[in-house]
C-alpha cells in the first residue's frame, strides 16, 4: 500500500525496512518527514489540528503517486499523512521514494511534497495562547507546484 | 445532492454536511442559491477566490456542471504537508 492516511504516528525506520525487504535492486532511498513547528506567524503553537476529506484525500494522494511513477523510474513510493490533533514536534507526513539512482528519488520526493501541500485536501489549524487560526495557503507553495508543470 | 464543507467554510456555515434539493446547473448557481438562503452562507461564500470546490471528490472549477453529481464539497485552499 503506497498511501496511508491515519491518526497514529509512524516509524520511519520500520517503513524503510518494509520498502527494502526482500530486494537489492534499490540504489537510492530518499525520505522527507514533515514535523509540527512550535512557532507560527501569530505566536507559539500549542496544538496543530489537521482536518481532511476522507475518501478524496486517499484518491488525491494515489493520483499524485501514480503521476510520480509515470515521471520517474521509481521502484517504490510511499506517502503517510496524519490527521487529527498533533503537538509541536510531532511527525505529520512521510514521503519516501526508491529508485536505482538518486536524482529520480530526490526529484520525485520533492514533487510528491509540492503536490500534496496544495492539492491534497488537508487543512491545518494552529492553536496558541491567542486562540485558534486556520493556516493560510502560501503563495510560495503554489509557485513550488508550478515548476513541475513547466515542460 | 450531498453538500459538504471543510475547515473555516464548515465553521462559518455551522455544519459539516447537508442534503440540498436544487436545480442549479453549475457550482456557481448552487453558490448563489446558498448565499440567498441565510447570512452565514453569504459570509462563507463572500470571497470566492478563497473557495475551492470538488465534485464527487475531484477538484474542479466554479463553472463546472452539476449534472449527475452526487457530492459537492466546498473548502479553503488546501494546506497539507
Amino acid at each position: 500500500m503506497s498511501v496511508r492516511v491515519q491518526t497514529q504516528d509512524f516509524d520511519l525506520s520500520a517503513e524503510l525496512a518494509t520498502m527494502r525487504a526482500g530486494r537489492s535492486d534499490i540504489g537510492a532511498l530518499v525520505t522527507f518527514t514533515g514535523l509540527v513547528r512550535d512557532m507560527a506567524k501569530s505566536g507559539p503553537v500549542t496544538e496543530m489540528e489537521l482536518e481532511h476529506y476522507p475518501g478524496m484525500t486517499e484518491r488525491a494522494l494515489e493520483q499524485i503517486v501514480s503521476e510520480a511513477h509515470e515521471r520517474w523510474p521509481l521502484q517504490d513510493a510511499l506517502i503517510i499523512h496524519r490527521h487529527g490533533p498533533l503537538a509541536p514536534g510531532d511527525q505529520i507526513v512521510l514521503v519516501a521514494t526508491a529508485s536505482p539512482h538518486r536524482h529520480a528519488a530526490f526529484e520525485a520526493a520533492e514533487f510528491l511534497m509540492d503536490y500534496l501541500k496544495s492539492r491534497a485536501p488537508f487543512w491545518k489549524k494552529e492553536h496558541g495562547a491567542t486562540g485558534a487560526q486556520w493556516v493560510d495557503a502560501r503563495e510560495s507553495d503554489e509557485q513550488a507546484l508550478s515548476r513541475w508543470t513547466k515542460s | 445532492m450531498d453538500v459538504i464543507y471543510f475547515a473555516w467554510v464548515r465553521e462559518r456555515i455551522g455544519l459539516p454536511r447537508e442534503t440540498v434539493d436544487t436545480n442549479a446547473a453549475t457550482v456557481a448557481d448552487l453558490v448563489d442559491e446558498l448565499r440567498a438562503r441565510e447570512p452565514r452562507y453569504a459570509l462563507a461564500f463572500a470571497d470566492m477566490s478563497a473557495i475551492r470546490v470538488a465534485l464527487d471528490q475531484e477538484l474542479t472549477g466554479l463553472d463546472a456542471s452539476l449534472e449527475g453529481v452526487r457530492e459537492v464539497a466546498f473548502f479553503p485552499p488546501m494546506t497539507g504537508g
